[in-house]
């Protein structure tokens, strides 16, 4: 158990770096200046007080999505509408934050409603399991695109300001989220991104719900037959995922970042969850550090991207690789192997001279 | 509008809407037959939508293009079975991966090479061809219907023939049915599994290619950033629909092509907003899925009799 | 001739990737033309010795010898080009294809790109022919019966040029009959010059039909014996180890007032809609066992999953404790103190991937003792946890060890450990020692044999028959989804009766004292 434990953490560390690596050997092929490049894609987020709050800045929303995205995978539902929960989530919070400006209660009644219809939207997927059996994954990548096309619509037609191109009304200052610390967009956000974390931990492995949730996952025949009811936990899973997806969505739209509504296309937060819930292992707790990781690594993309001539989508490339290595199994695993055999072999021995 | 939807124009708008969607239905349904979910096709065909606009300014021609744009369709397949095979990565999130890598690559590439950001305009592309064939034109509406029509739309209709014969005449064709069906029962016999359903993923992969390309090279004629825009999900969807065969893949297909030429002659006469519009394949996806499983389940319930 | 090894396997280990060691050190010798048993029981690595012959695993040591030279065997395919054939326990066979189409698959005779279908057909009638098998090679595979499909098996690794046959279990599926014929079958084989291997643990098949038979032992082989030379009892005493005593001390029996579990006028459909229970009726009270005896497949599972609420969809009546099951949920069943020690341990039993402890409170976690409102309580689960490793002698690293990294007889232990630890009212026991060691059985049925005599009513369903004979009470043989056989008294059956009813060459058609009425 140890040398496992020893080894999926090696394999993690080594798929990063051979990930960054292989995203140098891109840097260098199509950059003309490749040095500079790296130096500010490794070390560009620690150059400014302001570069280190924008990698806890973009944390946030990867903490959210990544969390929700636990949550659903915990219990094998392979529901990937996270992206779509997110973007009406951030919708949702605009609508209300447009319209209430009341201190305190409009921030909480915009992020409580886009919980809300997050959990809507990853819902319907969940649903038509229960209902006609129809493969969660499939349908719940075209809530994304619904998602999409009924943010537009609205943003369009309901909350559009017609004196702004593609943008909607102000959103009120008494609606948004307050920055923490001078000289930095860090906003209240990280806060309750963490404790959504820690509550996510404490669901899944310290409540009844979440035991029931992660023995469905690991293996459902069993989880029927201990009598645990599998529609609840269908339900309950992707209805809590796509809350928390939501809420994300929420907070990022009520951050300082934005001003207005001003999302035309899908801004993948709901991929992003899903490396960072591989790199977790499917535990919320660990969602901050992974999220840490990939923040730090698109900030100092962004930075680099400003500075010089590599593009910002070099990330996706990276992040790409990132996720082949961690969760193919065979990777190293002829080394695995040998560290397994050779405990059963000293167990062996042990068991002989007992 | 009943007269814009009884025209041979409309019919022709479902051949041209569904042929994307056909060619990674028919890359859907190989690698379902074979044991495997492919949903890296929206990543293949995002890349080859790319590949498809560089490659045919490269070379100067559509044909070359299409070429090693399949290749490298078939080439982005194999890695994916790489993955999922030999490294027994779950296929959801290597595909995952793919498509994300496809994302962002698909950009850099485009500016590496043109210098253009998400759109190939400065590319001087070479598209694939509108044709006529002579004997066809001449038979009324259906005529109509086929003629002008690009030169990929026959070649998907000709795959779906190739594919149905490929895969229920040949010996590989049952091998690629055995695994997916029974891998233990095919491997007992001594078929190289693994073999099977490397190649049937390089074919899922080429022929996702097609559908690519004619997305860049066809129905539009330049690359736009994420323009698959989910067609390879869907190609999903519509394989399952189709029972994952050729045949049934092109009726589906079909169903989406008539939903998407509805949507437009709907937009046309300005009945409802355009964003509604834009819905309807995912809508009508949605909705399909539904029935379908819903029918399934009662189907298997009146089997097992209460 | 007579005495060339054809085959020889020395000194292989197999260590599995969860670290379970099946083979520590096997050996095996095959001469040509002979039947060769592979004895041993469940889990003694009988099956895992073939598929590192068969290419499937690789060993971890030891080597093969094929005909005087030493051979690696990659994978089946190169089994197969080595002419070695495997029939597999579970059928290999594709079923929406025909019976040609299987025997040809992945060898199929080509006109041009295409199958050539007629020539494949007939060359599948050809060996068929050939070795006298009467099959139809167009009928499609999921619609023959299992004595056919079996059949189908043996022709392929035939097509395939096999000149050893590895045979897993043969009998296990098939009916006296079916038996026979294939004993017929194999014995025209061994005429050909083909040389068997013959896994099996019952013995009285091994003496009908095999020259010499390989013992083997929780991972190692015993040596190898001719079969005319050596005793059954003295093969049995190899295979388990040591002599063990399988009559339990058995106190009397204190029956219970009341019918613990009523069943009347069961009927199953299984999820292809083949009837597999048949208008089943019966009681059972407190303080008595239940044996449940059949060979596999004659609706055992199905009224068990019936039983315990996995399957809804049956006819008839089910009352525990006089309520009647029909709208409750598993979770209501087993809150009725309901146990079930689940027929295959590892698809329902158990979550490998999850934690002992996480293991061991599946069915009750929601009792107040473990969890409040809405958390669980960590603290008594952590103790409960270890008191139960230790009460069950689960032998395990930690709690916290995952279940998968166990081995069969530990697994089985904590899925014992979970069921017994309820303290119920009525135990569902299906095959519950099956392939784990003999000190873990005897462990396992000295306590439903406690339970008994707390009052608990035990449904024991079990192929074991010794296991049968010496915890059941009472005594059912079911054939066909009925019973075809009941004894009020289990200690006064033989067990030739029992095999006669068995087999469905016996049949009662009135059944005294199934009902408590």
């Amino acid at each position: 158990m140890n040398n496992a434990k020893r080894f999926n953490a090696l394999r993690t560390v080594l798929s990063v770096l051979i990930a960054l690596a292989i995203s140098f050997v891109i840097i260098f092929m199509v950059s003309e200046q490749p040095v500079e490049a790296i130096k500010y894609l490794l070390v560009g987020p620690l150059t400014s007080k302001r570069n280190m709050g924008n990698v806890i800045e973009s944390m946030i929303p990867l903490i959210f999505t990544g969390t929700g995205v636990c949550i659903m995978f915990s219990a094998n539902q392979i529901n990937l509408s996270g992206e779509g929960a997110f973007h009406v989530g951030g919708l949702i919070a605009s609508c209300v934050a447009i319209n209430m400006s009341a201190r305190v209660v409009s921030p909480i009644a915009a992020l409580f409603c886009a919980g809300i219809v997050g959990a809507v939207f990853t819902a319907i997927p969940a649903v038509m399991k229960i209902t006609t059996t129809a493969d969660e994954m499939v349908s719940s990548l075209m809530i994304n695109y619904l998602a999409l096309y009924f943010g537009n619509y609205m943003l369009n037609n309901v909350i559009g300001d017609p004196k702004a191109s593609a943008a909607s009304y102000k959103l009120t200052e008494a609606s948004k989220l307050p920055v923490l610390f001078d000289g930095t967009r860090v906003h209240f956000g990280i806060i309750i991104a963490i404790a959504v974390a820690i509550l996510g931990y404490i669901f899944l492995y310290r409540t009844k719900i979440g035991y029931e949730l992660r023995l469905t996952g690991e293996n459902e025949e069993f989880a029927k037959y201990s009598g645990i009811s599998i529609v609840k936990v269908i339900l309950i899973s992707q209805l809590l995922g796509g809350f928390v997806a939501g809420l994300g969505g929420g907070v990022e739209m009520l951050s300082p970042i934005y001003a207005r509504f001003t999302w035309t296309s899908l801004l993948g937060y709901g991929w992003d969850a899903i490396i960072i819930c591989t790199l977790s292992k499917k535990n919320p707790l660990y969602t901050p550090f992974a999220a840490l990781f990939l923040a730090y690594l698109r900030t100092g993309a962004s930075i680099m991207a400003r500075r010089t001539d590599v593009t910002l989508e070099i990330v996706q490339i990276t992040q790409g690789i990132i996720i082949l290595l961690v969760v193919a199994e065979q990777f190293l695993s002829r080394y695995k192997h040998k560290l397994i055999a050779k405990e059963a072999k000293a167990a062996l021995k042990e068991e002989e001279a007992a | 509008m009943w007269k814009a939807i009884l025209s041979p124009d409309f019919f022709g708008t479902i051949l041209r809407s569904a042929t994307p969607i056909l060619f990674a239905t028919l890359a859907a349904s190989i690698a379902a037959k074979s044991g495997i979910t492919n949903m890296a096709l929206e990543g293949i065909m995002l890349f080859s939508a790319l590949f498809g606009v560089i490659f045919s300014s490269f070379t100067h021609s559509a044909g070359l293009g299409l070429l090693l744009t399949v290749i490298v369709g078939g080439l982005i397949g194999a890695i994916l079975a790489f993955f999922v095979l030999n490294l027994k990565t779950d296929e959801i999130l290597a595909a995952i991966a793919i498509n994300l890598t496809a994302t962002g690559g698909t950009v850099l590439l485009l500016l590496a090479y043109s210098g253009d950001r998400g759109v190939s305009s400065s590319v001087r592309s070479v598209s694939a061809p509108n044709i006529t064939i002579p004997l066809i034109e001449k038979i009324p509406f259906i005529g109509q219907i086929l003629s002008g029509q690009n030169v990929l739309t026959w070649l998907s209709l000709l795959a779906v023939l190739v594919m149905h014969l490929f895969l229920y005449k040949t010996p590989l064709g049952l091998s690629i049915r055995s695994v997916g069906e029974n891998k233990d029962a095919a491997e007992s016999v001594g078929i190289n599994s693994r073999k099977v359903q490397y190649i049937a993923l390089i074919i899922s992969g080429a022929l996702a290619a097609m559908g690519g390309f004619y997305l860049s090279g066809g129905y539009m004629n330049m690359f736009t950033k994420d323009m698959s825009g989910g067609r390879g999900f869907i190609a999903l969807a519509a394989s399952s629909m189709g029972g994952n065969t050729p045949v049934g893949g092109f009726f589906v297909s079909l169903l989406f092509g008539l939903a998407q030429a509805l949507a437009n002659v709907m937009q046309l006469t300005a009945v409802m907003p355009y964003e509604i519009i834009l819905m309807v394949p995912y809508l009508t996806t949605l909705i399909g899925l539904g029935v379908y499983y819903y029918s399934q389940k009662k189907k298997k319930e009146r089997l097992s009799g209460k | 001739m007579e005495n060339q090894a054809v085959l020889q396997m020395n000194h292989i280990m197999k260590i599995y990737g969860n670290g379970v060691v099946a083979n520590e050190d096997v050996s095996l010798e095959l001469r040509k033309g002979e039947i060769h048993a592979l004895l041993g029981e469940n889990g003694a690595g009988k099956s895992t010795l073939m598929k590192v012959l068969f290419g499937i695993e690789s060993p971890d040591q030891g080597e093969l010898i094929l005909n005087g030279a030493p051979v690696t065997i990659k994978s089946p395919q190169d089994a197969i080009s080595k002419g070695i054939g495997m029939v597999h326990q579970h059928f290999m066979l594709v079923p929406s294809l025909s019976v040609a189409e299987n025997i040809i698959l992945g060898v199929a005779p080509r006109r041009g790109i295409f199958i050539d279908m007629d020539k494949a057909v007939e060359s599948a009638q050809n060996i068929a022919k050939e070795y006298n098998f009467d099959i139809n090679v167009k009928d499609k595979v999921e619609e023959i019966p299992v004595g056919i499909k079996q059949k189908v098996e043996i022709l392929k690794a035939l097509y395939r040029g096999a000149e050893i046959l590895i045979l897993d279990e043969p009998t296990a599926v098939l009916t006296p009959q079916e038996t026979d014929e294939l004993f017929i079958q194999l014995m025209k084989l061994r005429e050909k010059g083909h040389t068997i291997i013959f896994i099996s643990h019952k013995l009285d098949e091994i003496k009908k039909i095999c020259d010499r038979a390989t013992i083997m032992r929780s991972g190692r082989s015993m040596g190898t014996y001719e079969v005319a030379d050596i005793t059954t009892q003295e093969m049995s005493k190899l295979m388990v180890g040591r002599e063990v005593s399988l009559t339990f001390e058995k106190n009397d029996q204190q029956l219970t007032e009341q019918v613990l579990l009523k069943v009347r006028n069961l009927t199953v459909n299984n999820s292809q809609g083949v009837l597999k229970v048949d208008d089943l009726s019966f009681d059972i009270k407190g303080g008595e066992i239940l044996g449940i005896a059949g060979v596999e497949g004659n609706g055992q599972t199905e009224l068990i999953d019936a039983l315990t609420g996995l399957n809804k969809k049956y006819k008839g009546i089910i009352e525990i404790k006089g309520k009647d099951i029909a709208h409750s949920s598993i979770s209501d069943i087993r809150s009725m103190n309901l146990s079930h020690i689940p027929e295959d341990r590892m698809t329902s039993g158990c979550a490998k991937n999850l934690s002992i402890q996480e293991n061991l409170f599946s069915n009750q976690y929601k009792k107040h003792r473990y969890s409040g409102k809405l958390m669980l309580k960590r603290k008594a689960i952590e103790k409960r946890s270890d008191e139960l490793i230790q009460e069950f002698l689960i032998k395990c690293r930690s709690r916290k060890q995952n279940v998968g990294m166990l081995s069969g007889g530990n697994i089985q232990k904590v899925i014992v450990a979970r069921e017994f630890s309820t303290c119920p009212d009525i135990i569902i026991a299906n095959q519950p020692t099956r392939g784990i060691d003999v000190g873990a059985a005897a462990f396992i049925r000295q306590r439903l044999l406690e339970f008994r005599d707390a009052g608990c009513a035990v449904i024991l369903v079990s192929a074991d028959l010794t296991e049968i004979f010496s915890l059941s009470d009472r005594l059912a043989v079911m054939y066909k989804g009925k019973f075809a056989g009941f004894f009020n008294d289990a200690a006064h059956v033989t067990e030739d009766e029992l095999g006669q009813h068995m087999l469905g060459i016996k049949r009662d058609e009135v059944l005294e004292g199934v009902l408590y009425e």
